[in-house]
């Protein structure tokens, strides 16, 4: 199969590709079959820009987003300063629930460990 | 009659008899064993005192008579009383007649049970005799009332109250058979036993005639008694591993209550009183919202208990409850359902102490904390911000900074519910600065939370640091009374920080400001209906001030299921485990029902409620009582001012 990107040297490497859809690390594959509604942010950072740990560096975008490629190693520490105070579930204009992702995540990492 | 030769079928009955008598006693001890020796020690103290009498005084009135059943509904609460009232007057009415014929209160146990059996005209030819076997009669008529009540129960709930019933697992079915089939034996043999003697009650005398005219009665006798025993037998058996743990687990719960012990923060075996205590009546289900309107069925308090007993308890049946407190009100047993949730809560976290809080240490790196900023109502002179900056590192040491009380005499703090609603901040500012109260701002800038939220899903060791850090700030603060907005906020304070000041949530602090000064608030004609948030009403018991607080200001317009039975408006953040869709569910009925009446406003006193709310389509607009208040205050026309607070969606 050949595309424009072939041809001028652009085509990302497989290994490289992000598809957010489809989820792999089994760590996110569990998640998100017991926060079902994680499937449906796209990313507009609404939940991190109304944190209340935000100047402890939680960012629920960013957790997400490190999630869906596996990089597992930095989740922990950034999820860690999150009170579970709810402001960010309020604020998603996709209804995820934040909250019930950054519990359970804690929950898992802790089981992790 | 030498009672030393038992008739065999007596044996069923002895063998289930001796069975609870041995086995209970070894079970509650092997509970207690679990609480240390010195929670303990305070008992004696309790035990020899007027509590043990007021202990025996609820054991006769729940245990028994089940009054709050009653409260509950009338023909449920004639159910459950003619069941074990009933049976209790048989057991002591019987060993009564027993004892006046054999003149020894050491007969053989089981010859209250059976007497009929022995003796089918009872106590012959005197009053006494006649007495008793009418009263026996009647007693046997009161208890298959209550059971005949029970079987159409199985088919017509609503009629005893009940819009949902417990499911119920196999050792309650085994049991439950075995009780059904007790009375309805008992009756029977007595029958034949009276038909063939000719002698006995009026009720078994008279059935037992109609039986001879069909049955081969002599025939029928020794069976009949047979099976009477091993229902009983078999009840006994089944007892401790069903529901029916909980007729003698109660009474000695209630004792054990009443001698200081309560739901434990840490396990002292109390708990396993409580999971046992419960009765899977089903009247927590049949108030919980979750199944009314979301159709979550398995989390329930009575099936946390269940599951929790059998050691089968899972995460998401501990977290799916918003912890709203309609069941453990509704309960007549009075669990500490929530409690005995935290706590499982708790143990599935772990020990799970986050290393780091997310309590920001001062934006500008100072160590001043910039939302501190001092304002003062009109009138005043500003004491300006640098008054109230305290220096991080001295506050830590506990180089205190009580010199710093500088006059403010309001420090307000918001929650982050409230920075979602900045509506409910800014009119409480409009009320203080009218009223001309100096008042400063603990989270202008940045959010800060409470610790509750952490708490309430288990994760004790963040909850407790957040409160540790943010309960110095407010020390630090040299205010001399804590404001907040939130209802979530107010508990925990009160309930945790244990604050040198005290906490007001600004529906009992304003509504003392209507009262102090009724002229700076104009009524008006506007109907609301009030909201209670859980954590403020069956929490903190806070029901009269908001109320009055809108009777001034306006028409106060009642709602079906208010105070102790508010709804929840399905927003709570203790629930960890219902999805949105589910959530949104529960709101809209909540709603539905707040606004029946059709009234011009919905007031809550709660942030998040308002937050809550706010999504969706809503015809009638739902306000915080701050902004009402305020309102009523500068004389605006509610609606323009409304319009915008209601278009308010994210923080700034
Ligand atoms: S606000 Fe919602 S949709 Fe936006 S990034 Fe956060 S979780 Fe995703
Ligand atoms: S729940 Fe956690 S991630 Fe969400 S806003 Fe609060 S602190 Fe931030
Ligand atoms: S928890 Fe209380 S209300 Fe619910 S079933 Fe048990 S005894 Fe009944
Ligand atoms: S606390 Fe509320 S949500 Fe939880 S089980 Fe009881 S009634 Fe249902
Ligand atoms: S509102 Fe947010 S939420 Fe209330 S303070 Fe309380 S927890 Fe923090």
């Amino acid at each position: 199969m050949s595309t424009k990107g072939d041809k001028w040297g652009f085509q990302p490497e497989k290994s490289n590709v992000i598809v957010l859809d489809r989820p792999v690390a089994p760590l996110y594959r569990q998640l998100r079959l017991k926060v079902p509604s994680l499937a449906s942010c796209f990313f507009c950072g609404g939940c991190s820009a109304t944190c209340t740990a935000s100047e402890e560096g939680m960012n629920f975008r960013v957790v997400h987003l490190l999630l869906c490629r596996g990089e597992m190693e930095k989740v922990g520490s950034l999820i860690a300063p999150c009170l579970l105070c709810g402001k960010c579930t309020l604020v998603c204009p996709r209804n995820v629930d934040t909250r019930s992702v950054v519990f359970n995540l804690k929950l898992a990492l802790h089981e992790l460990q | 009659m030498n009672f030393s030769d038992h008739p065999p079928f007596v044996w069923p009955f002895l063998a289930g008899m001796a069975f609870i008598f041995v086995y209970l006693p070894l079970v509650y001890l092997n509970w207690l064993r679990k609480g240390k020796l010195k929670e303990f020690r305070v008992m004696p103290a309790h035990i020899f005192s007027s509590k043990t009498l007021l202990a025996v005084k609820e054991i006769f009135s729940e245990c028994l008579l089940h009054r709050r059943i009653f409260r509950f509904n009338r023909r449920l609460g004639y159910m459950h009383m003619s069941l074990a009232f009933g049976w209790f007057l048989l057991i002591v009415v019987g060993k009564a007649e027993t004892m006046l014929f054999t003149h020894d209160g050491f007969n053989p146990p089981y010859l209250p049970v059976f007497f009929k059996y022995f003796y089918p005209s009872g106590i012959p030819h005197t009053f006494k005799g006649y007495f008793f076997l009418t009263l026996m009669d009647l007693l046997l008529l009161f208890v298959l009332s209550g059971l005949f009540l029970a079987f159409y129960k199985r088919f017509r709930s609503r009629r005893l109250g009940m819009t949902r019933t417990t499911r119920h697992i196999l050792p309650d079915r085994i049991a439950l058979t075995f009780l059904w089939m007790i009375f309805p034996f008992r009756w029977f043999a007595e029958s034949v036993t009276a038909g063939l003697a000719g002698s006995g009650g009026f009720f078994t005398l008279g059935s037992g005639k109609l039986l001879a005219g069909i049955l081969p009665l002599d025939l029928m006798q020794e069976p009949a008694w047979w099976a009477y025993s091993v229902a009983l037998g078999g009840f006994f058996f089944a007892l401790p591993f069903s529901r029916y743990m909980h007729i003698f687990t109660e009474a000695v719960m209630i004792l054990l209550k009443h001698w200081g012990m309560k739901t434990p923060e840490r396990d002292n075996g109390y708990g396993d009183f409580e999971l046992n205590a419960c009765s899977r009546c089903g009247i927590c289900t049949n108030v919980c919202q979750l199944s009314a309107d979301a159709g979550i069925t398995h989390s329930q308090a009575v099936y946390f208990l269940r599951d929790a007993r059998y050691g089968l308890l899972e995460r998401d049946t501990a977290e799916n409850c918003f912890l709203c407190g309609r069941c453990s009100r509704a309960c007549p047993v009075e669990i500490g359902v929530d409690e005995l949730r935290l706590a499982a809560r708790r143990r599935f976290a772990g020990e799970l102490a986050a290393p780091v809080t997310g309590i920001p240490r001062g934006v500008n790196g100072q160590g001043t904390f910039p939302g501190l900023n001092t304002q003062t109502g009109s009138g005043m002179k500003s004491k300006g911000v640098a008054g109230l900056k305290v220096d991080v590192k001295e506050g830590m040491k506990g180089g205190a900074t009580r010199d710093q009380k500088n006059g403010v005499e309001v420090l307000y703090f918001g929650g982050c519910m409230s920075h979602l609603t900045p509506g409910i901040m800014a009119a409480t500012r409009t009320i203080l600065e009218k009223a001309g109260i100096s008042f400063a701002v603990l989270d202008e800038q940045e959010t800060l939370c409470c610790g509750r939220p952490a708490m309430q899903a288990g994760l004790e060791g963040q909850a407790r640091e957040i409160i540790a850090r943010l309960s110095e700030r407010i020390r630090q603060s040299g205010a001399s009374l804590l404001l907040v907005s939130c209802p979530i906020c107010y508990r925990v304070f009160r309930e945790e920080y244990h604050l040198p000041i005290p906490v007001e949530h600004h529906t009992r602090y304003f509504s003392r400001l209507v009262t102090s000064r009724p002229a700076l608030f104009h009524s008006s004609s506007l109907r609301m209906s009030y909201h209670d948030p859980c954590d403020l009403g069956r929490g903190s018991g806070i029901y009269e001030e908001p109320r009055k607080i809108l009777r001034h200001t306006g028409t106060l317009v009642p709602v079906p299921q208010e105070r102790e039975d508010a709804l929840c408006c399905g927003g709570s953040l203790a629930n960890l485990a219902i999805t949105p869709r589910q959530r949104q569910q529960v709101t809209d009925a909540a709603y539905a029902h707040l606004t029946a009446e059709a009234p011009d406003f919905v007031v809550t006193s709660c942030p998040l409620c308002k937050k809550t709310f706010a999504a969706g389509k809503r015809p009638v607009p739902v306000i915080d009582i701050a902004e009402a208040l305020a309102f009523s205050m500068t004389g605006d026309t509610v609606p323009t001012r409304l319009q915008k607070s209601t278009r308010e969606l994210v923080a700034p």
